[in-house]
């Protein structure tokens, strides 16, 4: 006789605790703390940070053990923990030029005022593993200047006297907050910078990515990107001037793009523009590709790429709103399913003799198609040679 | 539960809901974009449902959770446990005893009464989502009342299978007015939403939507005079308690094509069962 399977309850208790325990591994080693995951994962807990819109690198950490490396979940449980918070002051807008630069570089002007400076970067390391550090290998003190770097206001403002490059020019209009108020499309820039600067950075990098390849072409060149540190600020009432409440790290990039003008306006250099919490390079040129692509309908240009469809790219670039909606299909859907299964059964029925003919043909058309993977697999195989 | 308001939200959010709610209330079917905020669960499952019953949920509420018609699947007894542990409100499995009532893809069989509050979980609130994907679009067509396209998307049904192929998230008008998914409920209970007497509300947490069916208010599903609207039918019983009237799910027995036919709604099932016996 069947009996309704009950029991759920014990389920979910029972599945915490195998993922706890799965969490923790072999109780032999030592457990991570979140301060070692703060300090020596600090790419995976920026990246976190930015994506959550919430900076707090130990909880951050924190989100990133519980979720066992798990990015996107890490994404998730800090989100989920910045809604609850109150929101106390709005901090004083804040000036990268002020920056404590640890990183500047510009791919469009070979010398520029303040120097190149590389950083902390990826970029030049040959991708070879480094074997030492499987035997935890001393790592050397680095090079030390002897005074900081100064601060340098940005590059474009500074190089451009002509004019070639547009300016930006803050509108005094209070923006909009996409954490409070629902998107309403279309949306302005600033609305569109704030859901960019939370999206998933391998959904923005392969949109970004598309530009580049034709779907949206806009020629960019990369102005200017500068990672380092920078102080926020407060109005306080009985303060004149704003009062200081901590250091933040930020990356911020600029991307000039060609524009080649229009009835209403001479040709000009674009910007394209991102900006993320943390060390964020990445995250930051493929926002700024996206941005300008999503100009395109402003400057007046063809809209032909998915990454300059502002509905299609803002509405989908939210992990934590993406990864919810996918994983939804795990629930049960036994009800639609159940309707479903009574249409078919209906218009199959309706269906008749010709049904059979038809289902014998697809046989001989699956047989026709077999050949088709047999062909790509001879040119893997010529692939697998070449190197 | 320490560190968290009453049932989760803070009052100002819940302030800002039920604002969003009145206005559903008095736009019958109309989607009301709301601040829908992150919830400790994800998207997609559930979050809408969830910030409304938090908004509306007082103390000495008793709430009854379902997914697919059933109080003890997965996901139903995740949020009970959730209203549980952050309202520690009392909560039940019968659904005359509960004020509040959230669920997904069902509307209980026990019919529901004046003083009581039916919150739907929402996927994709927008009707016309699967002919128009753009959002700036569809709300025109909304303004303009602009419904054409949905008549020649059922008749592309009837014209390709002889009859509409919608089976469940089937379109209705509600009030005259607006054209509205009640949710990806079988259109088996698209007749319970027709002058109800209880409120109905709905809660889309991703898309940052919600929309209320008011009590008494008319509902009727899409159709054409030659192709009238028709529910879904069961040659055989309920399995378990001999129902005729009642959503049935296929449960499989063996694995040489067995099967047999038992209500959804597990709390309607156990209680003709009860009277039988």
């Amino acid at each position: 006789m069947y009996v309704a399977v009950k029991g759920g309850e014990q389920a979910i208790a029972n599945a915490h605790r195998w993922l706890a325990d799965r969490r923790r591994g072999d109780r032999e080693r030592d457990a991570l703390s979140v301060a070692q995951l703060a300090e020596q994962m600090n790419l995976a807990v920026d990246r976190v940070m930015a994506e959550a819109s919430l900076y707090d690198p130990e909880l951050a950490a924190l989100a990133l053990k519980q979720a066992s490396g798990d990015l996107v979940e890490a994404v998730f449980l800090l989100r989920a923990y910045r809604t609850t918070l109150p929101r106390l002051a709005e901090t004083v807008a804040l000036d990268t030029g002020a920056m404590r630069l640890e990183r500047r570089v510009s791919a469009t002007y070979k010398d520029v005022p303040g120097g190149q400076v590389l950083g902390p970067t990826y970029d030049y390391t040959h991708r070879l593993l480094d074997f030492l550090q499987l035997a935890d290998g001393e790592v050397p003190e680095p090079a030390r200047a002897e005074q900081a770097l100064e601060a340098c206001p940005p590059i474009l403002e500074q190089l451009d006297a002509e004019g070639l490059i547009e300016r930006e020019t803050d509108d005094g209009a209070e923006p909009y907050d996409i954490t409070r108020d629902p998107p309403d499309f279309p949306v302005d820039r600033a609305t569109r910078l704030q859901m960019l600067a939370r999206g998933d950075e391998g959904y923005l990098l392969a949109l970004g990515y598309s530009t580049q390849r034709g779907y949206g072409r806009n020629h960019p060149f990369a102005g200017e990107i500068r990672i380092g540190t920078l102080e926020v600020e407060i109005a306080v009432e009985e303060c004149e001037a704003p009062v200081c409440i901590g250091e933040i790290a930020l990356s911020e990039c600029q991307m000039i793009n060609q524009f080649a003008g229009s009835r209403d306006r001479a040709p000009q250099f674009t910007r394209g523009y991102g900006l993320a919490f943390g060390r964020n390079e990445r995250k930051t040129m493929a926002m700024a590709l996206v941005d300008r692509a999503l100009r395109a309908e402003e400057l007046g240009e063809p809209v032909q790429g998915p990454a300059q469809q502002p509905e299609f790219v803002l509405a989908h670039a939210d992990s934590v709103e993406a990864s919810g909606f996918v994983s939804h299909l795990k629930l049960p859907h036994y009800v639609d399913f159940q309707s479903e299964l009574e249409l078919l059964r209906r218009l199959r029925s309706a269906h008749g003799q010709p049904d059979g003919a038809e289902d014998s043909r697809e046989t001989v058309d699956d047989g026709g198609k077999k050949k088709e993977p047999a062909v790509e697999q001879d040119t893997n195989e010529s692939e697998q040679v070449s190197p | 539960m320490n560190g968290y308001n009453f049932a989760y939200l803070d009052e100002q959010t819940k302030r800002m809901i039920r604002r969003g709610l009145l206005k559903a209330v008095a736009i019958p079917g109309y989607q009301v974009p709301f601040g829908g905020r992150e919830m400790p669960m994800p998207y997609g499952w559930g979050t809408g449902g969830m910030q409304l019953t938090a908004s509306i949920l007082g103390e000495d509420d008793v709430l009854k959770v379902i997914d697919q018609g059933a109080d003890d699947t997965t996901n139903a007894v995740s949020i009970r446990a959730f209203f549980e542990r952050v309202a520690g409100v009392e909560t039940t499995t019968a659904t005359a005893e509960a004020d509040v009532i959230q669920t997904r893809h069902r509307i209980p069989e026990t019919p529901l009464s004046a003083d009581q509050i039916l919150v739907f979980q929402v996927p994709i609130p927008e009707p016309l989502r699967f002919i128009e994907p753009s959002e700036e679009e569809t709300r025109v067509m909304h303004a303009l009342e602009e419904y054409g396209v949905m008549h020649v998307k059922l008749y592309e049904d009837i014209a390709r299978h002889g009859h509409i192929a919608t089976t469940y998230a089937y379109p209705v008008k509600v009030d005259g007015r607006y054209v509205t998914d009640p949710s990806p409920i079988p259109k088996f209970d698209n007749p319970k939403l027709h002058m109800s007497e209880a409120l109905m509300l709905f809660g889309a947490g991703r898309e940052k939507r919600l929309y209320a069916i008011p009590p008494h208010t008319r509902v009727e599903s899409l159709d054409f005079e030659d192709h009238p609207f028709e529910i879904q039918a069961w040659d055989e019983p309920c399995a378990l308690c001999g129902a005729r009237d009642s959503f049935l799910d296929e449960v499989i027995t063996d694995d040489v094509g067995g099967r047999m036919f038992v209500c959804s709604d597990t709390d309607y099932c156990q209680r003709r069962q009860e009277e039988v016996a």
